[in-house]
């Protein structure tokens, strides 16, 4: 059962090396990435690249090692072997790591916001950190406030702030010092579904800002939306690809065709043309297909040059989430 | 270990603190008793029956001084275990870690935060106590006791490296437990060696002159320093990443 997804990642190998080339510069290089806790592998051999002005989404059920990945990553904790570079910095590297911590922004999944200090005084003590000027700060202070509509709440502490409004300010703060890399941690979880859209939007206008952001998540609708590729992670990596690629690779699209009638003569022509899983059900046919322009009308035209009668063609498609839901089964 | 690095941590961390009226009372109770308490306990033991002659005044105030740092041993102990455990509490340390910022600069900041507030107070509270000392005690010395070279030693050499001690054990104790209340009461272990000091010099065995002074303040510098690049050996970013709950 397990080498479906071995065979799923060899398929889309080709996909990345395709973007890989075709898009900037590769900002984000993993190679055999693994961390263990005492007997416990949080992450095995873990492979992938982001490249720059990608967003790159990692799904995967609580305990996966997506946390772990990003905090690795951010040098925060050790690998226990592998390889990861940051913008061509090593992760491991005492020098590198200070000079990665530099160049990324972190929204850990708590946000972990000073409570008592004002939205202003937050982000100014990170501006302060990456030693921008105080012209600097009040710039993007300001720009980030009033992006996020926060501007006139700058002097309020903090914890008087909703979840979503602190989501927001961790994210500006993570951006103070408009980072290459910006790593968020379920940057919408136990958010409501308002909040949850306003940081989405938010991510979606830095995606437009071409920002190379590595986004954790277990929404997968949020992943569809937001990310250029995903990566499904459940401690190794099962497969990564653009969401529509991933939903093609795990299963075609099955195509339905209602008839009035499936008679003899009809079925005779299907055989003919072999569709793949074709099924008969009643009055409808079903067939899986991967190439619908080409296939479905075929089949129609055979149909209908059988004398058959057709109603409704419906196309079918897999979702993410069936693609995430198959692999993390399989991999379980 | 860039120490402006570490000054923005501390400003940052009083700003914090001005929120924390817990912290305050922690801050200013102490030395309220001292500067209030001692000179009041002095007028007392002078004007009862038989009166306290003025030949041994010098010598009670001496031993009355140490309670001075026995005060500046625990004042510390809210702030330094709130600035590290309160992190904890509020999940904050992740995107701090995160920052360029070393391990060094990031403790050097948090014993910033709680020895500059603690010192205030104690200097503060010490000055009232000397003014009512020698309000109480110049009738009959004849004399300013307060200030001396003594109470010079004490409150610039011997307090400071005492204020950084229970700082450094507060921190460490800290990084090891999950709550304010736990870290602080660790942290009191820090009133015995003082205490000790004192008794010692109430039952004979040391005099609390300057050369001892300078002497007791030598030997906590150099325990200041160990414990320092203790803490910062037991600050492991991946355990308090992975292991605080």
């Amino acid at each position: 059962m397990k080498s479906q997804p071995k065979s799923l990642s060899n398929l889309f190998n080709i996909h990345i090396r395709k973007i890989y080339h075709s898009q900037g510069s590769v900002m984000i290089e993993i190679e055999n990435l693994t961390k263990k806790f005492d007997s416990l592998t949080a992450v095995d051999t873990l492979s992938l690249h982001v490249n720059e002005g990608e967003v790159f989404g990692f799904l995967g059920p609580n305990g996966a090692g997506k946390t772990t990945t990003v905090r690795m990553l951010c040098c925060l904790i050790s690998k226990t072997s592998g390889n990861a570079r940051i913008s061509g910095y090593e992760i491991g590297n005492k020098e590198d790591s200070l000079k990665i911590r530099k160049i990324i922004g972190l929204v850990p999944d708590n946000v972990g916001l000073s409570e008592h200090l004002s939205a202003y005084d937050n982000l100014d003590f990170y501006g302060k950190i990456y030693d921008l000027t105080n012209d600097q700060r009040k710039e993007s202070i300001q720009r980030f406030l009033e992006m996020l509509g926060l501007w006139e709440k700058r002097n309020v502490s903090v914890g008087t702030f909703s979840k979503g409004m602190k989501q927001k300010l961790a994210i500006a703060r993570a951006l103070i010092h408009d980072p290459q890399v910006l790593f968020l941690d379920e940057p919408t979880s136990n958010l409501d579904p308002e909040a949850a859209k306003t940081v989405r939007d938010f991510i979606l206008e830095l995606k437009k800002q071409k920002k190379t952001i590595f986004l954790n998540t277990h929404n997968l609708d949020e992943a569809q939306r937001i990310c250029d590729r995903i990566g499904i992670l459940n401690t190794n990596l099962l497969t990564t690809g653009t969401p529509e690629d991933l939903e093609l690779a795990v299963r075609s699209r099955r195509t339905v065709i209602e008839l009035e009638q499936v008679t003899d003569e009809v079925l005779k022509s299907l055989q003919k043309l072999s569709l793949t899983n074709l099924t008969v059900e009643s009055n409808k046919i079903m067939f899986d297909t991967s190439d619908l322009d080409k296939k479905i009308w075929t089949v129609v035209a055979a149909i209908v040059l059988a004398g058959g009668h057709v109603n409704i063609v419906n196309v079918v498609g897999s979702t993410l989430e069936d693609v995430y839901l198959k692999l993390v089964g399989e991999n379980k | 270990m860039r120490l402006s690095k570490a000054w923005l941590i501390a400003v940052r961390d009083f700003k914090i603190f001005g929120h924390q009226k817990n912290l305050w009372y922690a801050l200013i109770i102490f030395p309220v008793i001292i500067s209030v308490l001692f000179p009041i306990v002095i007028q007392y033991a002078i004007n009862r029956e038989p009166g306290l002659p003025a030949a041994r005044i010098p010598s009670i105030l001496d031993s009355f001084s140490i309670f001075l740092i026995i005060g500046a041993s625990f004042v510390p102990l809210g702030i330094a275990s709130y600035s590290i455990v309160g992190e904890k509490v509020e999940k904050s340390l992740e995107p701090l870690l995160a920052t360029p910022l070393t391990d060094g600069e990031i403790l050097l900041g948090k014993t910033i935060s709680a020895f500059l507030p603690t010192l205030v107070a104690m200097y503060t509270g010490a000055a009232v106590f000397m003014v009512g000392i020698d309000a109480v005690t110049y009738p009959i010395l004849g004399y300013y006791y307060y200030p001396n070279w003594t109470i010079g030693v004490l409150l610039l050499i011997l307090m400071p490296v005492a204020i950084i001690m229970s700082v450094e054990f507060s921190v460490i104790i800290s990084s090891r437990v999950n709550d304010v209340r736990s870290a602080s009461n660790f942290g009191i272990l820090m009133f015995f060696p003082f205490l000790a000091i004192y008794l010692a010099s109430q039952i004979g065995i040391i005099t609390l002159d300057i050369d001892t002074l300078l002497i007791i303040s030598g030997i906590i510098f150099v325990v200041d320093v160990i414990l320092f690049f203790v803490s910062t050996a037991m600050f492991r970013r991946e355990e308090i990443l992975t292991k605080w709950k």
